[in-house]
């Protein structure tokens, strides 16, 4: 299958696309450098490193780092939790209407952001419940539940039943299984869908608009510079760090996933 | 005592099963169904033009006002892009799925998926930031299309109402290519999956009887490749559908769908409207769903 | 070996496990004898294995109880009952080296590491493992996998061991390699191995007894000579071996009754010339329809009275020439009447 060669044209649109995906984010890495505070002038008039430090040294951004941060880590456990029990829920019978479950879990990330968005802050106006640090979480473990669910049913799927029933059967309680033979299989599947999660969170902007009433994480502070530009140059710095900071998550967890099915080939 | 505990789970199984599924189910049905439900009922309330206020009886009033010239016309340009969106993705989608299906090599085809996904998933805000800065009328597009002295083509393209502007940074035109270029990844993965599930042996199969290679492609691959388009266009039609960051960002004063719902809600302060404009999508993405699932497209998620 | 009219190890007293509507395990009474090596066979999906997995606590009766050695254990968790299994997958732990996975059972219970380290060794020793313990499931190959399996599942010292399909993912050699060793390590522990197949062969080579499943209820009990020689019902005489069965009037004819009767292929002679024939000899005749020769015996064909009936002989004499010309031939087919057996009704 791999001994032909692809034709020329097929292989230069092929990674024409990938440059066409990534460039862009280069291009503001490299508008980091510029000197220029209020137009988008290329070439670059000149090069500074300065806003780096002026980045650093701003404190609505570290606060927003901060609340972001705390943010994507607390509905990532939350994810963490809702999704492994659904999926182990789902694995272990089959019962009525397990494919509604899958769906429902779907939901959050097959119908627009906007739609997610304002039926939350509906019910949270409706409730009277004053939008803060937890609405935002409540908002995110929505969409990153099934970020967790997929990764794990899918590891719970490869992992043979017979491996549960051995243990029991050498005498392992349903808590010593869990602990020595379910937890060390699902690990990367854990870790995978927990950095996925918190990529999906920390970066997330629709749902947030909507749960956040005055609270401003990273992605909300991009936002209100996206439409009304006051400081272009520390912009890029923070958009080239979410870049980073989600870059790396998902790659693990990418890496991760690549490699256990990998080996997972040769156990059969 | 772990061990009488466990027992005790083990002689109820429904137990367990209630057990795990609670939490997940309490907290997406009571929080996410419940909110949508809430919403849906909020379409059927109407705001009083007097005072502001949401008046909590149920009408089909609001439901009209989406009707409104206006408002329609949202609704068509909105579909409009979305529909030409779906179509441009499809296509560029193409080369980088078939060469990652049928010919990298395993090694290279983990890091093209991983060049792939990547985008996909992560800096949704960021990546629509930076075609602020290449749309940008002193920005590097413009330096390079100055630079080849095809200026004066922009000019012309830019010249047609219906997709052009000012500059690119504020035209329908350069909405279109962000659009494009943030959901290609969505088109790109399914599409991939498909056609790796074309077997190598009905392409030569179809060479061997004399097929040229755009025959084979015509009558092999792309019927083949068919349910990946549609799994991936059900991505990228509601996710345009409802997006209201990029028009906001890049285009004109021209509404979008989420635009208007974005705008009702916050500065309106009218959620019944916002609420029945949010049903256009969601009815659109079911009935699309619907015809979707007809056509197989789900065995290519 | 122990006293048979001590406890049996394993009672099934009415026992039914339904799927929805799918009756698995239909009112299956059944007694394993304390050191026995007994066989469950039968097609798939005729309840073998979920009795299997009933006796291990991985599925639960849905009425009836199971006793072993004279305790109730219907719902006993598998990690109270004193009963191991050897998995058709192995079901090794891919996480853990070999040694770990052998000592898992005694780690659960929390069994001093030297100890540990030393009852390993003396199961790896058992099944010709020695110095595998560092290595990893995934290096092993399928015969090797199958070891590990079978010495994880024998340190907790079972009162009974089970096994599915304990063959089933190896090769023709590696299978009757293993059927040997399997049978001398029983011998070695003592204790009472229940085997779950499909295989009759296998069944017949391995087991003091079998029971012969199918669809949920259990048509035979028997040792493999009786279940092959005298098959009580007209599944066992089809699923165990190849069988004659003869009803009706032929039957009536033949044996004076017309309740149906099977006779196996090598049992009936075929006689090209007349032979005296004895008070004990059934004979009949008939025209040879289809010969194959098959190397060691040739099977033959014949029609009689407008039945099929397959005969097997051996080529002690015959040669493939002799063989081949048979075909179209009359002959005269006859056994010993007692190598008949009786259909229950």
């Amino acid at each position: 299958m791999h001994s032909k060669k692809a034709p020329l044209p097929l292989t230069i649109a092929a990674f024409g696309t990938l440059l066409f995906l990534h460039v862009p984010m280069l291009i503001i890495f490299l508008y980091t450098f510029t000197p220029d505070e209020t137009t988008y002038t290329f070439p670059l008039p000149g090069f500074t490193t300065k806003w780096f430090a002026v980045a650093w040294g701003r404190a609505d951004l570290w606060r927003s780092l901060t609340l972001s941060l705390q943010v994507a880590t607390i509905a990532t456990i939350s994810a963490l939790i809702l999704g492994t029990l659904a999926a182990a829920a789902v694995y272990r019978s089959n019962f009525f209407g397990r494919e509604s479950i899958s769906f429902l879990l779907v939901l959050p990330i097959a119908l627009p952001g906007i739609v997610s968005g304002i039926a939350l802050r509906t019910a949270m106006g409706g409730f009277d419940i004053p939008f803060s640090f937890w609405t935002i979480v409540i908002g995110h473990a929505t969409f990153c539940v099934v970020v967790v669910y997929n990764n794990v049913l899918a590891r719970f799927r490869r992992t043979s039943t017979s491996m549960i029933e051995a243990s029991m059967d050498l005498g392992a309680n349903s808590f010593q299984t869990f602990r020595y033979v379910v937890l060390p299989n699902i690990a990367t599947a854990l870790l995978a869908g927990g950095m996925l999660a918190f990529a999906l969170s920390f970066d997330e902007v629709i749902v947030t608009t909507f749960t956040a009433g005055q609270q401003t994480t990273l992605p909300i502070w991009i936002f209100s510079q996206l439409t009304r530009p006051r400081d272009r140059p520390v912009t890029n710095v923070v958009a080239t760090f979410v870049i980073i900071i989600t870059f790396i998550p998902i790659f693990l967890a990418q890496r991760l996933s690549a490699s256990s099915s990998d080996t997972e080939g040769e156990n059969k | 005592m772990l061990n009488k505990l466990s027992t005790y789970f083990y002689q109820r199984p429904r137990l367990v099963l209630l057990l795990f599924l609670a939490p997940p189910l309490l907290y997406m049905l009571v929080v996410y169904l419940g909110s949508l439900f809430l919403l849906l009922i909020n379409s059927f309330y109407y705001i009083d033009d007097f005072s502001g206020l949401i008046i909590r009886e149920f009408t089909l009033r609001t439901y009209a006002q989406i009707f409104t010239p206006a408002n329609r016309e949202i609704f068509t340009r909105t579909a409009t892009m979305a529909f030409f969106v779906t179509i441009t993705s499809a296509i560029i989608s193409f080369p980088l799925a078939y060469y990652i299906a049928k010919y990298a090599s395993p090694r290279l085809k983990t890091w093209l998926l991983i060049g792939v996904t990547i985008p996909l998933w992560s800096s949704y805000l960021v990546r629509v930031y930076s075609w602020k800065l290449i749309l940008a009328q002193e920005g590097i597009l413009s330096y390079f299309i100055n630079l080849f002295g095809l200026s004066g083509v922009l000019q012309w393209i830019l010249s047609f109402e219906s997709i052009g502007g000012s500059s690119l940074a504020l035209s329908p035109l350069g909405m279109f290519i962000v659009f494009v270029y943030i959901w290609l990844p969505y088109m790109i993965i399914p599409v991939q999956t498909a056609l790796e599930r074309v077997p190598n042996s009905l392409v030569e199969a179809a060479s061997d009887l004399g097929a040229k290679p755009l025959q084979t492609f015509r009558t092999v691959i792309l019927p083949m490749a068919f349910p990946g388009v549609i799994a991936g266009s059900i991505f990228t039609f509601s996710l345009t559908l409802g997006d209201f960051i990029i028009p906001l960002a890049v285009g004109n004063s021209k509404f979008f769908i989420g635009q208007a719902v974005y705008s009702y809600q916050g500065t309106a302060g009218n959620i019944p409207l916002a609420a029945a404009m949010t049903m256009g999508p969601v009815v659109i993405m079911i009935i699309y769903l619907l015809i979707a699932r007809r056509l197989g497209a789900f065995d290519a998620l | 070996m122990t006293n048979h009219l001590s406890t049996p190890a394993v009672q099934f007293n009415k026992v039914n496990r339904y799927f929805g509507e799918v009756k698995a395990v239909d009112e299956v009474d059944l007694e394993i004898r304390d050191g026995e090596f007994f066989a469950m066979l039968g097609p798939s999906g005729s309840g073998k294995t979920t009795c299997l997995r009933m006796i291990a606590g991985f599925d639960r009766p849905t009425g009836g109880s199971i006793y072993l050695y004279g305790q109730d254990v219907s719902n006993l968790p598998p990690y109270e009952r004193s009963v191991n299994t050897v998995f058709q997958d192995y079901a090794l732990f891919p996480h853990m080296t070999v040694g770990d996975n052998i000592a898992y059972g005694l780690m659960v219970k929390k069994v001093p590491k030297e100890e540990r380290v030393r009852r390993v060794d003396e199961m790896l020793d058992l099944v010709q493992l020695k110095g595998f313990a560092s290595r990893k499931p995934s290096q092993l190959s399928g015969g090797q996998r199958q070891r590990v399996a079978l010495a994880r599942a024998l340190i907790n010292h079972p009162k009974v061991l089970l096994l599915d399909e304990p063959l089933g993912a190896l090769d023709l050699k590696l299978r009757q390699q293993m059927q040997v060793e399997l049978k001398a390590i029983q011998q070695r522990v003592g204790i009472t191995f229940i085997f779950v197949t499909h295989d009759q062969e296998e069944a017949i080579t391995m087991s003091d007894r079998i029971a012969v499943f199918n669809h949920g209820k259990i048509e035979q009990i028997g040792s493999p000579s009786e279940i092959y020689e005298k098959p009580a019902t007209t599944f066992v005489a089809g699923f165990v071996g190849t069988s004659n069965l003869i009803g009706g009037e032929l039957a009536k004819r033949l044996t004076g009754s017309d309740q149906t009767f099977s006779i196996r292929p090598e049992k009936i002679h075929v006689n090209t010339t007349e032979k005296t024939t004895t008070m004990d000899t059934i004979t009949l005749d008939g025209v040879v329809r289809d010969v194959v020769y098959l190397g060691l015996y040739t099977r033959y064909l014949i029609e009689a009275d407008g039945v099929d009936i397959v005969v097997v002989e051996q080529n002690l004499k015959t040669t493939s020439m002799d063989v081949v010309s048979a075909k179209g031939q009359k002959v005269r087919l006859s056994w010993h009447k007692d190598h008949i057996s009786r259909i229950g009704a």
